[in-house]
């Protein structure tokens, strides 16, 4: 049984006496430990789907099954508590809050799990390793380079032990240097047996990914660009400019 | 299809567990804009203080009222005087009796409900003695059951017996605003001056004084007194004048009990041997101009009685008036006075004075909590970025509104103790321009109120911006600059 199961997903949005099909019945298989790319020019509809994926929305029609639990049946608590046990976000402009020290940002996702101080500390401290920032445990996210604070935003995607992660166009906001070591980083846990997906409208990115999915108006394309399709950069980057 | 399990909501764990953080988050944010929850706060500490204020001074006033009307001898006293004779009896009036020592031997005899009888024979009466004259609020015969009746208390000497009072002896017993008068006051001669013994001059009459009752002083008197003693050191310098017409200070203060001390007793027997002309000029006055009534016995100024308790009231006086009735041979010359009129007033008093003070100060905690929305609407509207974060990681609207409640509530609460706090400076500030003769008492009573009451608004303001953080879509909140 795949981790996630996507049945003929649609959500239509409402504007008036337009009908909007954000995401027009799609459906996806995500299995334990993929590394998948969902790509796509904005408006595509990718964003959408990545919320349904992540419980932050739910779809207007179709099925969603997340590691065995019926996801659109589920209550809004019933939802926030599978955001908090079974999924980890990344985001674009790393979402930290600026008034805790990394530490304590780190450590959110457990007071809500009702996680005991004692092992919040040790879990917080021992994500924070996994991305090399234990020695800035006690620095304010202000402190830190951008390249940093995502790293911190990734320890506390991981400290609850999700059983995938979700990551909005997670060097969006990143330098390429920078964006290339957050991307070794995803490739690293990926390895390490994480199911991660990345959302991005790069296509470079996306070829990190060994899996790639592209949404074009609201419907999974049947035919992958052939940009995508782990073609050499160059190669992949001309494709693009020609399309 | 496997159901959701079980893990997933464990509420009541997470709710428990994560509270401290919670307040913790509150006090943080609270600590984050110092001066604006400070501003917020202003408005629950005025409103907690004023209204820990009010219950204060009312309290205090209440006491006063209750300590006067024991100091004139309490709920069961009931006094029965003259009265002209209604309108539908004029005809009769000849024949009216007046209240006399008869009708205390007929209520002794037949009305079992009264435990004590005290008749009074009043006399206008100039006192004379060591070259200074006094006229007394109240120079009455009495028996010497009258100083039980009236709560009196024997300082010096003793108050006069049967025997003074079967051989019209010519003894008297005085208060301590009569020795003032004619001695002088401890305060101003420097020491006590015991008048046992002496001979003071009633209507030209020489009268042996063999009795003095102690000071009768209000709570708030007998402070100021004391205060006074400890700072008697502290003479003033440069010339002694004369600073007005007041006499000494000791006349300030609580008027009852100021009458209380201007009291002559005599024995009634010998205000009826020696002054029988002058005697009842108050029955005289009311009535047909004699001394004696119908019958030829004395007249009395007034009678009062102590009925055994006070949930007995109306049948007492039902009691008492059927004996007088037959006595009076139907003429209702006489009438009741009681003092549950009096405890009606203070009953009534305080409650308006806490029913209007409480509806102002609970006016301006109102206020407070409008502030406190005011502040918790900005402050989430200004956070609507944490509350996705918060969301998107596994807050839930528990959560949230729990988060947003806990703040509302810590910054009433540290208001409300704060307040709790200045109410004492703002007593003793009120005291201070505003100086009564009862000093405002603080109940414990009426500081968990206020303070409940800044707990109540607290949450009651926390509700709707706790309501509206909590509904925030996380997606939309997530995207919110």
């Amino acid at each position: 049984m795949a981790l996630v199961e996507l049945r003929n997903v649609s959500k239509i949005y409402r504007l008036g006496e337009e009908e909007i099909r954000a995401l027009d019945d799609v459906s996806l298989d995500i299995e334990v430990g993929e590394f998948i790319s969902i790509i796509g020019p904005s408006g595509s509809g990718k964003s959408t789907l990545m919320h349904i994926l992540g419980c932050l929305d739910s779809p207007t029609h179709g099925t969603i099954r997340l590691d065995g639990i019926m996801i659109e049946k589920a209550t809004s608590r019933q939802l926030a508590a599978i955001r908090n046990r079974k999924i980890g976000f990344v985001f674009q402009f790393f979402n930290l809050l600026p008034k805790l020290n990394v530490l304590q940002n780190v450590e959110l996702p457990m007071i809500y799990s009702g996680v005991s101080g004692k092992e919040r500390r040790e879990r917080a401290m021992a994500a924070l390793t996994q991305v090399d920032l234990a020695n800035r445990a006690r620095h304010r996210p202000s402190q830190l380079s951008g390249g940093q604070q995502q790293r911190v935003a990734i320890a506390r995607a991981l400290v609850n032990n999700p059983r995938i992660v979700f990551a909005d166009e997670p060097t969006g906001n990143l330098d390429s240097h920078t964006g290339d070591a957050i991307l070794r980083l995803f490739r690293k846990l990926s390895e390490e047996g994480r199911t991660i997906v990345l959302v991005t409208h790069d296509p470079e990115i996306a070829a990190v990914t060994p899996r790639r999915i592209e949404i074009r108006d609201g419907k999974i394309a049947v035919k992958v660009d052939p940009a995508l399709a782990g073609l050499p950069r160059e190669t992949s980057a001309r494709a693009v400019s020609e399309a | 299809m496997s159901p959701l399990p079980l893990a997933l909501s464990p509420e009541s764990v997470r709710a428990s567990s994560h509270i401290g953080i919670t307040i913790q988050t509150g006090l943080r944010e609270i600590w984050a804009h110092k001066f604006r929850s400070l501003l917020t706060m202003l408005g629950i500490i005025l409103g907690v203080s004023s209204l820990v204020a009010m219950s204060a001074l009312v309290a205090g006033m209440e006491k006063g009222a209750k300590e006067a009307l024991i100091a004139i001898g309490g709920l069961e006293k009931v006094r029965i005087e003259a009265q002209d004779v209604p309108i539908e009896q004029r005809h009769l009036s000849d024949e009216a009796v007046g209240i006399t020592l008869s009708d205390v031997r007929a209520l002794a005899q037949s009305a079992p409900l009264v435990t004590q009888l005290s008749p009074e024979m009043r006399l206008w009466a100039t006192l004379s003695a060591n070259g200074r004259t006094f006229r007394p609020w109240n120079c009455v015969g009495v028996w010497p059951v009258a100083i039980q009746m009236n709560e009196h208390v024997i300082e010096y000497g003793r108050m006069f017996n049967e025997i003074d009072e079967e051989q019209a002896r010519s003894v008297c017993v005085i208060g301590t605003a009569t020795r003032d008068e004619l001695w002088g006051a401890p305060e101003k001669v420097g020491r006590e001056i015991n008048p046992v013994g002496e001979t003071v001059f009633i209507n030209g009459v020489p009268f042996m004084v063999i009795g003095m009752f102690q000071h009768y002083e209000s709570e708030q008197e007998r402070k100021a007194r004391q205060y006074a003693q400890a700072h008697a050191a502290e003479q003033k310098t440069g010339m002694t004048r004369n600073r007005g017409w007041g006499n000494g200070g000791r006349r300030g203060g609580n008027f009852v009990f100021y009458l209380k001390n201007a009291t002559v007793y005599l024995p009634i027997n010998t205000v009826w041997m020696k002054f029988r002309s002058g005697a009842t000029r108050a029955a005289i006055s009311s009535n047909n101009g004699l001394a004696v009534g119908a019958t030829g016995d004395p007249r009395l100024s007034g009678l009062d009685l102590r009925i055994a308790s006070i949930e007995v009231l109306p049948e007492s006086l039902q009691q008492v008036r059927n004996v007088l009735m037959s006595t009076h041979k139907c003429i209702e010359d006489f009438t009741f006075r009681t003092q549950e009129d009096w405890a009606e007033q203070i009953h009534t008093f305080v409650r308006n004075a806490r029913l209007s003070g409480g509806i102002i100060a609970g006016i301006s905690l109102l206020v407070g909590g409008i502030g406190i929305m005011n502040i918790m609407l900005a402050s989430i509207s200004e956070r609507v970025r944490e509350i996705g974060i918060r969301k998107s990681v596994g807050a839930g609207t528990v959560d949230i509104f729990v988060q947003i409640l806990v703040e509302s509530l810590v910054i009433a609460v540290l208001g409300g103790l704060a307040g709790l706090v200045t109410s004492f400076g703002l007593i003793s500030m009120i005291g201070s321009f505003s100086p009564t003769d009862n000093a405002p008492i603080v109940t414990l009573g009426s500081l968990a109120t206020a303070f409940a009451a800044s707990v109540a608004i607290g949450i009651l303001a926390g509700i709707f911006p706790a309501v509206k953080a909590s509904r925030l879509n996380p997606i939309q909140a997530l995207r919110y600059e």
